[in-house]
């Protein structure tokens, strides 16, 4: 195939984003675009994956192949496309309700599988499509709709699940801060194995504007100290307080589905079939 | 006391006069609002109940399970998708011969995504042993709620009460409240048959044999032959004590009437003005609404429609391969009835597609010309391909 040039403005689609102005999902998407211009790859070789949700319709605004399946279940979905098209870079979109609430289930299983697929998780701490209703990241003195008096429940730390689930690469990154938004996706794409991007980006309109000035407040880059291949570092970062950091938290290097699959195929073919014969005189009773 | 209210918050009320102990649900659109007004009613004292937003509708209708079973009147609250996710639930609900009452606001099913108004969602959950009630107005959908609690404790089945996205969640309406005393005095407190009692221990839900498990659902069946009786014997009782009397259909100009439609929800409010309308040019036209689906009232549909010469059923909902839902089911009830009429069986207003008094006038139109049906299924507005997104002045008939 000729060999194409491609700038981050050919990965826009001719679909213009519905999201209010100024929704945090704005700089994913210039990210994504960054990001998949730098890696050079052809638009026919992606494929993202979305569940419901404000974040959902990301696919619909990249000029890549893009479903926008079913509330909860990007990952199943984005598994199934990654079975079918090995050679495709599959990337999941969910948003936090879409992977931490109705659609939990399938993270910790997808992590174990280590499928090669990008999981990008765009947390807003709320329910953006269906206007504003308390989410499974909502902290406990945000009031929501369903919580008008705050919360009665405490939030999940996706890291943490991320961790505790075996996932192969967990990074967080910051849609205000779209240059290492960039970077963490290039990242999170290369590494062979599930990864997981756990994406800040703040819903404007039913959690505030004021959420750019917090977390960018709150933000710290992992510096050289933090060691990511150390599950220990990670666990420390994981259930860090008052503060939020940025970075590659975590990176294994562990056999991919596809491999482990590949390997146990050949493991059955050298086996070969077995013998009927043998095997019944195992259970031959003395006469 | 009336309020002009939303159809969402007319469930929401008819839910808080009910006194509702335990409300678990998750948001979709267009059903959200009810929720949202319950917890606020919640947090705010004014409804003594346990509200949770659960991580998803299979929860939510789990949650209602269990607390039904502890004993509390328990409510949800959902729509499309939503309900399609608790479709294994809504089994175990009726089969337990629980007394959840669940309010769907009717949506049609993805892809491609649509928030607007179907109906395919519940009737896609006929089968599951829930009672269903489709509503018409917001005064209806507020009454309908307090009786389906009455419904459900009487027979120990679970009850659906059903309204079209939009045109009556989300549309302003003057709804009468009525007051909680006599709400208290028509809807006492929910007694269960069997619940969680150390002093009277029963396990759930255990393996049951092919010695049993028959006779179970034949229980059920009779339970659901009993329901026609129980919802016009509440739906009379509720007009002795608030003035609005509702039953299994609901007749209008039907005494003479030669053709006679057939609806259900909101599409009932347009057809009845199109009748009066040809009523005032002379023309023989009635129309049956037809309220409740589960269980089919048989009985009552056969005696309205007999001696009619015609009759056109408008189905805002399709099963596949099949016909239009009502249609099917007022066929099989009309079977071999020797005064049955013709039957002409309508889809419209698919995925929230306006049905608008000329639809009404175009299928009226084609019941009067054709002596008999022409095809299985009339597709009423249904636009050529290549056309544009605007409703045909005339409904193309294909
Ligand atoms: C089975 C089902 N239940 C509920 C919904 C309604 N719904 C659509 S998006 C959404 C939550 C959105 O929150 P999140 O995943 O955090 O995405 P955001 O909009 O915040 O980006 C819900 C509850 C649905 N589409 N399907
Ligand atoms: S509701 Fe919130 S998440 Fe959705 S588009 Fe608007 S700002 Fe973004
Ligand atoms: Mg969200």
């Amino acid at each position: 195939m000729e060999a194409r040039n491609y700038s981050p403005k050919d990965f826009r689609s001719d679909i213009k984003p519905v999201w209010c102005p100024g929704c945090g999902d704005f700089g994913v998407l210039n990210a994504l675009y960054q990001a998949l211009a730098k890696l050079q790859l052809p638009h026919e070789d992606v494929a993202i994956v979305s569940g419901i949700g404000c974040s959902s319709r990301l696919p619909g605004y990249v000029k890549t192949y893009g479903f926008n399946s079913i509330h909860g279940r990007a990952l199943p979905v984005a598994q199934g496309v990654k079975l079918a098209r090995p050679e495709t870079t599959v990337i999941a979109v969910a948003g936090d309700g879409d992977g931490l609430s109705i659609g939990a289930g399938h993270f910790p299983h997808m992590a174990r599988r280590n499928i090669d697929l990008t999981y990008i998780m765009l947390d807003n701490s709320i329910y953006g499509m269906t206007k504003g209703q308390m989410s499974p990241t909502t902290v406990e003195e945000q009031p929501t709709k369903t919580t008008p008096y705050g919360m009665v429940e405490d939030p999940i730390n996706p890291v943490k699940l991320a961790l505790a689930y075996g996932a192969s690469f967990i990074a967080r990154s910051f849609s205000g801060n779209i240059k290492h938004t960039v970077q963490m996706i290039i990242q999170a794409i290369q590494h062979p194995g599930f990864s997981f991007l756990h994406l800040l980006s703040p819903c404007v309109t039913f959690v505030g504007r004021d959420q750019f000035d917090l977390i960018r407040s709150l933000s710290v880059d992992l510096g050289n100290e933090h060691d990511p291949t150390s599950v220990e570092h990670a666990w420390r970062v994981a259930e860090e307080v008052g503060r939020i950091s940025m970075g590659v938290i975590f990176e294994a290097d562990k056999p991919t589905f596809e491999q482990r699959y590949e390997h146990a195929k050949q493991l059955a073919h050298q086996a070969g079939d077995g013998d009927f014969r043998n095997l019944l005189k195992k259970y031959r009773v003395a006469a | 006391m009336k309020k002009v209210m939303m159809g969402n918050h007319a469930v929401s009320y008819g839910a808080r006069l009910s006194r509702v102990q335990v409300i678990s649900a998750y948001p979709i659109t267009p059903q959200t609002q009810i929720v949202e007004e319950l917890s606020e009613l919640c947090a705010r004292g004014e409804l003594e109940a346990k509200f949770i937003k659960v991580e998803s509708e299979h929860s939510a209708m789990a949650a209602c399970i269990g607390a039904s079973a502890g004993g509390a009147r328990a409510f949800t609250a959902t729509s499309s998708q939503g309900l399609a996710l608790m479709h294994e639930l809504l089994h175990w609900a009726a089969g337990a011969r629980l007394p959840i009452v669940l309010a769907n606001v009717n949506r049609a099913m993805g892809p491609g995504w649509s928030i607007w108004s179907e109906q395919t969602d519940s009737l896609a959950q006929r089968d599951t042993g829930w009672l269903q009630i489709y509503c018409e107005s917001n005064q209806e959908v507020l009454d309908t709620t307090i009786q389906a609690f009455k419904i459900a404790e009487t027979l120990s089945l679970p009850v659906m009460v059903i309204l079209d996205a939009f045109f009556l969640s989300h549309t302003y309406e003057p709804v009468d409240i009525p007051d909680q005393r006599g709400i208290d005095r028509f809807l006492p407190p929910f007694q269960p048959k069997v619940k969680m009692d150390i002093r009277d221990p029963h396990a759930f839900g255990a393996l049951v044999t092919p010695e049993h498990y028959y006779e179970f659902r034949y229980n059920i069946q009779k339970a659901f032959e009993r329901a026609t009786g129980v919802i016009e014997e509440v739906g009379r009782e509720f007009g002795e004590h608030f003035g609005r009397y509702y039953g299994l259909l609901e007749e209008y100009e039907m005494d003479d009437a030669e053709i006679v439609l057939v609806t259900s929800s909101t599409i009932t409010s347009t057809a009845r003005a199109v009748v009066r309308e040809r009523r005032a040019r002379g023309e023989k036209i009635g129309l049956l609404k037809v309220r409740v689906f589960r269980p089919f009232p048989f009985a009552a549909i056969r005696q309205a429609l007999s001696g009619v010469r015609k009759a056109a059923v408008i189905d805002r909902n399709i099963s596949f391969g099949h016909h239009g839902i009502f249609f099917s089911e007022i066929k099989s009830a009309l079977y071999g009835q020797p005064d049955a009429p013709r039957l002409f069986g309508f889809i419209a207003g698919l995925g929230g597609r306006d049905v608008t008094p000329e639809t009404i006038h175009d299928i009226i139109d084609i019941t009067q010309h054709e002596s008999k049906p022409q095809q299985d299924i009339y597709w009423i507005g249904l636009k050529s391909a290549g056309q544009k997104a605007t409703a045909p002045k005339t409904a193309a008939v294909k």
